[in-house]
């Protein structure tokens, strides 16, 4: 065989013996929570808050967690998404190629890779300065920042494919463009703002680090803005740091909780996106 | 004017108002971290505070390398481990892999992209800690708890891998098929076409990706500082437990609000890794505006 054969055959085995090994390493994420989490699975996790010595072995759940985590994701996607949708409106329609809209994008694109912990330093730090406590509202807050660049941007992006035909026929029989924008754009790109607003959920549910010192932890469900709110990932994060066996297996099954929560948001995502497509005109 | 004309007018104005709000939070953030930071910084000198090593809050001395050394460690061997097979993948994806085998593969992909970071962490210290206590260790001749640099890296190598693989594929699928074409009628075997024309044009958008990558890397915090080991030293080999900034900051942050000067050397270590991410980010995006506007259609 000649050499350019050999040397392209040894490629091809190094290409797929790196798929399988980088797939491997993602897919063994998965198998060995979800083997681990399975077990030490009980009912009283998901439906119980902590009880006295919870932390030592006694019983109780991460009820307070769950519900937590609930709140502060829906409270960021909703402050979100009142912020995004006309960024990304305004960005898509009146600023597709100027120099704000570059400028803004790439403000954005750099807010999207900031680490999850600046954004809790940060809001911890404008907390201090509004003299509040951690909360549920700080949470909210600094979780919204890290939904904001994903959901405007993936927004924008699926706003850039509506085909200016469909916008132009609207302006043709005289709506104006704000008109436009609510009622054609956003329902033509409705699958695509479904996706980024799941997404942008997803990764706002799963953060750990933005919310360590501006939601706290408690192990009451708030009942208040102000109350300080556990959430899954540091639930995950605290009881694995316990030394008591017990209380690291509630941890696998609060990773095992937050990895089914994540993945089926991710499926459903999928499946709202092909459902809302049903308006789209082609 | 009339009201429809009225409602548009205050809409554009709404949209432009939240465009500029988005578009401030960059430099609102690294202003305040700036202004926390000066505390520190009119008492020390950067010098000081980013190349001695001398880690004692209580005396006032706040030597940042072994931070810096473990950040910088940890993430380059992340991406020694993560950037060749990731790089091959996205070969195989874009140049060789079957339209089905892509069809699964990329979906999943992204799927795994959205894994919680702490997931990552608790997947480290169920699998990866053990199998470098137990096996790597021991084969290297060495005894560690095995919450070490390099399972630290090795946790970031899987995490980050995602946001490789689906950028430099998608930056490879541009490169025009006309060039790819031209080279296979030149009697160039497929491998040499992808090593001679489509990496080579593809080459700065893989490079952004790469950058991408270890942008994420570098500020990782909770999956990092949950397998790392976090021991305030400057570590002297791979089996050595690491202390990154990130990890730095979220175990001390907040309690520390007693002690003004660790509080802002905690925010100076804030501003330092936001400031970093905002270099990589930058650069990336302007590698890939270069090669997609090579490629601009039109």
């Amino acid at each position: 065989m000649d050499k350019r054969k050999l040397e392209e055959n040894f490629f091809i085995g190094m290409m797929i013996a790196s798929t399988l090994l980088v797939l491997g390493g993602l897919m063994s994420v998965l198998i060995v929570v979800l083997l681990r989490g399975a077990p030490a699975l009980s009912i009283s996790m998901l439906t119980q808050t902590p009880k006295g010595g919870y932390y030592l072995g006694k019983e109780g759940g991460v009820l307070n967690a769950i519900v937590g985590s609930i709140y502060l994701a829906c409270g960021a996607t909703a402050i979100a998404l009142v912020i995004s949708l006309p960024t990304a409106l305004y960005l898509s329609e009146h600023a597709r190629k100027s120099k704000l809209g570059s400028f803004a994008r790439q403000s954005l694109d750099v807010l999207w890779s900031v680490p999850s912990i600046i954004y809790g330093v940060f809001g911890f730090t404008i907390m201090v300065y509004l003299g509040m406590r951690a909360s549920l509202l700080g949470g909210i807050v600094a979780l919204a920042l890290l939904e904001l660049p994903i959901m405007t941007r993936v927004m924008d992006e699926v706003m850039k494919m509506v085909p200016s035909k469909t916008k132009e026929a609207s302006y043709a029989l005289g709506a104006t463009k704000a008109e436009t924008a609510l009622n054609v754009i956003c329902r033509q790109a409705l699958p695509g703002i479904v996706m980024a607003v799941l997404l942008a959920f997803g990764r706002a549910i799963g953060d750990a680090a933005s919310v360590l010192f501006t939601a706290g932890y408690t192990d009451y469900i708030p009942r208040s803005l102000f109350d300080p709110a556990a959430s899954l990932p540091l639930a995950v994060f605290f009881q694995l740091g316990t030394p008591f066996p017990e209380v690291q297996q509630r941890a696998y099954a609060s990773g095992f909780i937050l990895l089914v929560i994540v993945l089926s948001l991710s499926v459903a995502s999928r499946f709202l996106a092909k459902r809302s497509a049903r308006y789209v005109i082609r | 004017m009339n009201t429809r004309r009225l409602k548009d007018l205050l809409a554009s104005k709404l949209m432009f108002s939240t465009v500029i709000l988005s578009m401030l939070i960059v430099f609102v953030m690294a202003l305040a971290l700036l202004q926390r930071s000066m505390l520190i910084l009119r008492t020390q000198s950067l010098g000081e505070l980013f190349l001695s090593s001398s880690w004692h809050p209580w005396q006032g001395e706040f030597g940042f390398y072994p931070f810096i050394v473990g950040t910088l460690w940890t993430t380059a061997l992340a991406m020694v481990f993560s950037v060749p097979p990731s790089l091959l993948m996205s070969i195989y994806l874009s140049e060789y892999a079957p339209n089905k085998v892509r069809g699964i593969v990329k979906p999943m992909i992204d799927l795994l992209a959205g894994i919680p970071s702490v997931v990552f962490g608790l997947w480290g210290v169920l699998l990866v800690v053990p199998f470098i206590r137990d096996y790597v260790a021991v084969a290297a001749g060495v005894t560690t708890t095995g919450y070490a640099m390099i399972t630290g890296a090795i946790v970031l190598s899987i995490m980050v891998s995602p946001i490789i693989i689906s950028v430099s594929e998608e930056v490879i699928r541009t490169v025009p098929r006309e060039a790819r074409e031209a080279s296979i009628a030149l009697g160039a075997t497929k491998w040499q076409t992808v090593k001679h024309v489509t990496m080579r044009s593809a080459f700065p958008g893989v490079v952004a990706a790469v950058i991408l990558g270890f942008g994420r890397a570098f500020g990782e915090t909770m999956a990092v500082l949950m397998v790392v080991g976090n021991v305030p030293q400057v570590p002297s080999s791979l089996f050595d437990p690491a202390y990154p900034l990130p990890a730095l900051i979220a175990n001390n942050y907040g309690e520390m609000m007693s002690i003004p000067l660790y509080d802002s050397a905690l925010m100076l270590a804030a501003l330092f890794l936001l400031l970093v991410v905002l270099l990589f980010s930058v650069a990336a995006a302007a590698l890939l505006v270069g090669v997609k506007r090579r490629y601009a259609i039109g």
